[in-house]
Order: C-alpha cells, then structure tokens, then sequence
C-alpha cells in the first residue's frame, strides 16, 4: 500500500507532524487494534473511525473496527444511559438494563475471537462496555473511550457501569473535568476532525451555490448555522429563541441542520418540539439530513457567516472543531470541550442563555472585520491541535504507554 | 572523543489524576501533596498539548486564578512565576504554596470557583524516541535546528532541564564536552529564557543563535 493518505495530511499539517506519527508507530507496527462502538453512521464518533482507522493501517498497524449490533431497547437503554451520565435524573427501568447485558452477551458471542487475540481492544462509550467482563481470555490491553460529559453523573447510572469499566487498563475522556476517579490510568485525549473527509474538504464555489440555492436561502442577507442532532442538550429551541432576539436589529436566517443516528431513539421527538418553536418564520430552515449528507453540512457550514453550538452539555463539539476549520466564528455554550475551543474574542464566544447568543450574533454582524479575524484565527487554531493527526499521534503515545506502565519516563530504544 | 549529538524527539500524553480543588484552600492543600509531575506538567505541559498559543497567563496555576477564581491580583502574581529559575520542583512547589498562602492572608473570604470551574490536576508520560540522527560537529546543527521537530526541541531545551545535573539544555550541555571553545555560544544560549515562549518561537530563536554564531 502507498502513502498516499498520509502524503495528502502531510499537505495540510506538513512533514514533521507526519515524520512524527511514523516514528511513534514504528515499534507498534503489526499490533493488532480493534475498535468498538455502537453505529458506523451519524456521530463525531464514526466520523473519527471512519479515517482513523485507514491511518493506522497505513502506518502499520492492523486496525479494525467492529460495530455492536442492537435492537430497539438497547438503543433506548444507551439512550437514557448517555442522557443521565450527562446530568438527567432519572431511573433507568430493568427491564432495558438486562436488554443492555443481553445484547451484549450477544455480540460478544460474534466478537470474542477477534477481541481476545487483540493486542490493543477501544471501547467507545457506554454501549460495548461489557464486553471486557465477557471477554476471560483476552490477552491484549483494553481501553475504555468515553466521549461524553460524565463531570456530574447520575450516580445510580454511573455506579452501575463502573462496574463494567473499572477493570480495563485505562480510560480516555476528552477533558479532566469529565474523568470520573477509576483505578486505572485516566488518559486525556481530544477527540479530533479529518480534514480530507467529505464533511471538511475545501468546496468549490458551484457546489457552495447549489446547497445556497436547494436550502433555499437567500445569499444577500447573513446566515447563522447550527449542525447538531436534535437532542436537548443541544438546545436547538434556545437557538431559535436567540435567532428572534438578534433578528429585532440585523437581517437574518437561521438554518438548523441536524441528521439522525441510530442509536438515538429520542431525536423524532425534539425535532417537533424545534418545528413548532420555528413555525411562522418562513426565515428559520430546519433541516433533517440523511447521515451521510456530510457535503451538504460542509456547504452549510461555510456559507454561513456564523456559527452557533449553544449546548447545555457537551462532550466536546466536533460542530465547533469543523466551523472553525472552516474559517468561522463560533458562538457557542459554555460547557465542556467548547470551552477548549472557543476562546472569547478570539476565535468566538462563549455563552450561556439565548441573550447572550443572540447579543454575540449582532456583535459578530455589526463588527465584520472582527468576525473575519476570529475566524482566520479559529481555523489557525484547528490546524495545530485539532486535526486527526493530533489525535493518532495520542492514540499511538497512548498505546507505547500503556504497554509500559504507568512511568512517568518512557525511553523507546 | 566526544560522542556524536543523539538527536531525540518526545509526545506528552496527559492523564488525569482526579484530584481537584474547588476553592483557593483546596488549591493550596492539594499542592502540598500532589506529585511533583503535576506540578511540572501545569507549568510547561502547555507546550504540547492543544492549547491556544496566545494564552493570557503561561501556567494554568494563574489561568485558573483568572477565569476559575476571578482574582486578577493572584493570577497576576502566579503568572510571573518563571519555573527555570527554581533549583527543582519541590522548590517552585514551595513559591506557590507562599504566594497563595499570602493571598489567603489577604482574604477575608476564601476565593471559590463554581462547579464547572474546579482545577483539575494533570500530570503527563513523556514517551522519548530516538530519531537515529547523529550529529558529530557542532557547527552542523546550524543546518539541523530549523529542520528539529516540536517535540524535538521539547526533549532538548526544555525537559533536558529536568534530566542534566546543571539544567542544562542538552545542547549546551554537548557544547561544554568541546571545552571553552564555544564559551560565547553558550553564554547566547544561556540567555535565552524556554518559559515565555511558544517551541515555535524557541526554534526559531535557537536558529538565529547558531546561524549567527557559526557564519
């Protein structure tokens, strides 16, 4: 196999950052790493899979990626498992729970082979998570990767999966502050965007005019863009509530681009409720795309002049990551990896309520020079921390140093 | 016979140590105690991971004492900390838990961040790799600085710090094996400060030095 992927990154971050992953991947090449998550459509989670995974195989590892097969009440279990861990209060009922350990046992019935001979086995999130207990005769490290916000649990809920995660190796959390204490290693990684993908590629100026003209908007007045599935925590009925307050002094559409996954029962349900808080604005464009309307997203997000991600909780917000690859201002929530991204008055700002929001959008719109800079500077910023780049090269530390313990110093010879 | 320059590159990989503090107190205590890596890593671990490259404060002691506590007087205080100054880690452990300690005595009340704003405290495994280029003279690094890595320069400017008997860097630690004949180059390097400065910045600088001195 050529390098060709790697040859096209190292366009875009240059040579030293690609000397460097292959230098870290060398003493791993062959190693065998599997990993396993819940959808291969829809969510930051298969986005990053989908490019990481033909990464590592062309710096010599033997990467797969399997994906847990499950059926209706698993989802709605995993689903009120994602919204307590992330601060909802409610009872998850039995019957789901033992749904969850039975699906489970399931696919570890199909995966077992494949998890047991692996050097390196990536959970992703809460849905695979028992697989470890079902897997005795593993001979590799495990690693548990939680991509949300755990910082205030339910702690019903959480006592109830730490029971699963506590005897891996080591965890990943995007942030310290969503690091539940574990006796294993508590490794921080930032999740991250492929510039290369379909949802970040440069577009050309027909394709931009043809997502202008099918979302029927008009190019003359401003565009504020929010892409998030429609779940609560993204608070899309608050945009719309910042939308009406900004319009009373700036011209203005507001387009509220989501697509569906499958492992998110509850998105039908908040979509309503975003429809009839939009109704009677002709100038508010709600938008449920197929999940793989990466294109269409990658066009909304650079035909618009802002963009918002006003969250409530968030584990980190790729939104924000790949509007700020794309030269925007991002006004988002002040909430977990958001604030890693959005600085105040330099690559946007953080907000809590729709006020704020609304009062940042006519800043940004009164202030074009200052909308301009802040986006030069976010997308500067991506570049040198947020690629997918970055990202391997943490996977690969990651693995050389779990391989070693927990020393503080480890010298590859 | 002096051994070749072993050039050598590193990645930071952070881990949480799930210890926080939710006010200025818990701070302090935790200080007192925490392992002196964490200590190292809120100092200078900013030069490797994803951080905005044009922070207010240099360490995330003063950042903290800016956004989580609000208090403009500590975070200006911690922010001037210079980390090269102190003979080891115990030592700048010692400066912080005195400045805060005088800060405490200035408040009536105990400063306190809200939930989201606890500090968390980090600490990093740096895992070191050999990037087999050897380098025998020393006017040849005059070519190979601007081409080193980040990383690069990381293990030999600023970790070196921690690894060499006199903190040295390890260049100027390789140039002493030449005797004095690099006494003014030495002195050059000496005076450049790694702490308020981005590695970006270190290189270029580094450059400079030797591309002058070697012309």
């Amino acid at each position: 196999m050529t390098d060709l992927l790697l040859d096209q990154y190292q366009e875009i971050v240059g040579e030293d950052v690609i000397n460097n992953l292959r230098q870290l991947a060398e003493p791993l090449r062959g190693a065998k790493v599997v990993h396993v998550n819940s959808t291969r459509e829809g969510g930051g989670v298969a986005e990053i899979l989908h490019r990481m995974i033909p990464l590592k195989k062309e710096l010599g590892l033997e990467p797969s990626w399997e994906v847990i097969a499950g059926e209706g009440e698993f989802y709605q279990c995993t689903k009120y498992m994602h919204n307590t861990l992330q601060g909802n209060r409610s009872e998850i009922p039995q019957h789901l729970l033992k749904r969850y350990e039975e699906t489970n046992e399931e696919n570890a019935e199909r995966l077992r082979g494949q998890l047991e001979e692996a050097d390196f086995v990536f959970i992703h999130d809460p849905q695979p998570a028992p697989l470890l207990s079902l897997c005795s005769g593993r001979r590799g490290k495990w690693v548990w990767r939680c991509h949300i916000d755990v910082s205030r649990p339910y702690r019903p809920v959480w006592k109830y999966l730490r029971n699963f995660v506590e005897p891996y190796d080591a965890s990943i959390w995007s942030l310290a502050e969503f690091a539940q204490p574990l006796h294993h290693p508590l490794y921080l990684i930032a999740p991250s965007i492929d510039p290369l993908s379909d949802k970040n590629i440069e577009l050309s100026q027909k394709e931009l005019k043809g997502v202008l003209k099918r979302s029927k908007l008009d190019p003359d007045r401003p565009i504020v863009v929010q892409v998030s599935r429609f779940d609560r925590f993204k608070d899309p009925v608050g945009v719309v509530q910042a939308f009406r307050l900004a319009k009373t002094f700036v011209p203005l559409q507001l387009v509220l681009a989501g697509g569906g996954a499958t492992d998110d029962p509850e998105g039908e349900e908040v979509l309503a409720e975003v429809r009839a808080a939009a109704a009677g604005d002709s100038d508010i464009h709600v938008m449920l795309l197929p999940s793989d309307a990466h294109r269409t997203i990658n066009g909304l997000q650079r035909i618009s002049d802002i963009v918002v991600q006003k969250s409530t909780r968030e584990g980190f917000g790729l939104t924000v990551t790949e509007a700020m690859w794309k030269g925007k201002p991002v006004i988002g929530g002040e909430v977990g990896g958001i604030r890693l991204q959005v600085h105040n008055h330099h690559t946007g700002f953080l907000v809590n309520t729709p006020e704020g929001a609304a009062l940042r959008i006519r800043y940004l719109l009164t202030h074009r020079d200052k909308l301009e800079e802040m986006g030069r500077k976010a997308r500067q910023f991506i570049l040198e921390n947020f690629l997918i780049t970055r990202h391997v090269r943490e996977y690969l530390t990651l693995m050389l140093a779990i391989l070693r313990g927990t020393e503080e110093r480890i010298e590859l010879v | 016979m002096i051994d070749p320059f072993a050039v050598k590159d590193c990645a930071l990989i952070s881990i949480a140590t799930g210890e926080r503090a939710h006010n200025l107190r818990e701070l302090r205590d935790r200080l007192e105690t925490t392992r002196s890596g964490c200590i190292y890593h809120h100092f200078w671990g900013g030069l490797l991971r994803p951080s905005f490259d044009d922070p207010e404060y240099q360490n995330d002691f003063a950042v903290w004492a800016y956004h989580g506590l609000h208090d403009r007087f500590l975070a200006e205080r911690l922010a001037l900390i210079d980390p090269t100054e102190f003979v080891d880690m115990e030592e700048l452990r010692r400066e912080l838990i005195e400045i805060i300690e005088e800060r405490l005595d200035e408040n009536e009340l105990v400063p306190w961040a809200s939930a989201h704003q606890q500090f968390h405290f980090i600490r990093s495994q740096i895992i070191v790799f050999d990037t087999r280029i050897r380098i025998s003279e020393p006017e040849a690094l005059k070519e190979y600085i601007p081409l080193l890595t980040v990383g690069s320069i990381f293990y030999h400017f600023v970790d070196a710090r921690r690894r060499t008997a006199n903190r040295d860097d390890d260049f100027s630690q390789w140039l002493k094996g030449f005797g004095n004949s690099y006494k003014r180059l030495l002195e050059q390097i000496a005076a450049l400060d790694p702490y308020f400065k981005s590695l970006t910045e270190l290189r270029s600088q580094l450059s400079q030095i030797f591309e002058e001195y070697m012309e």
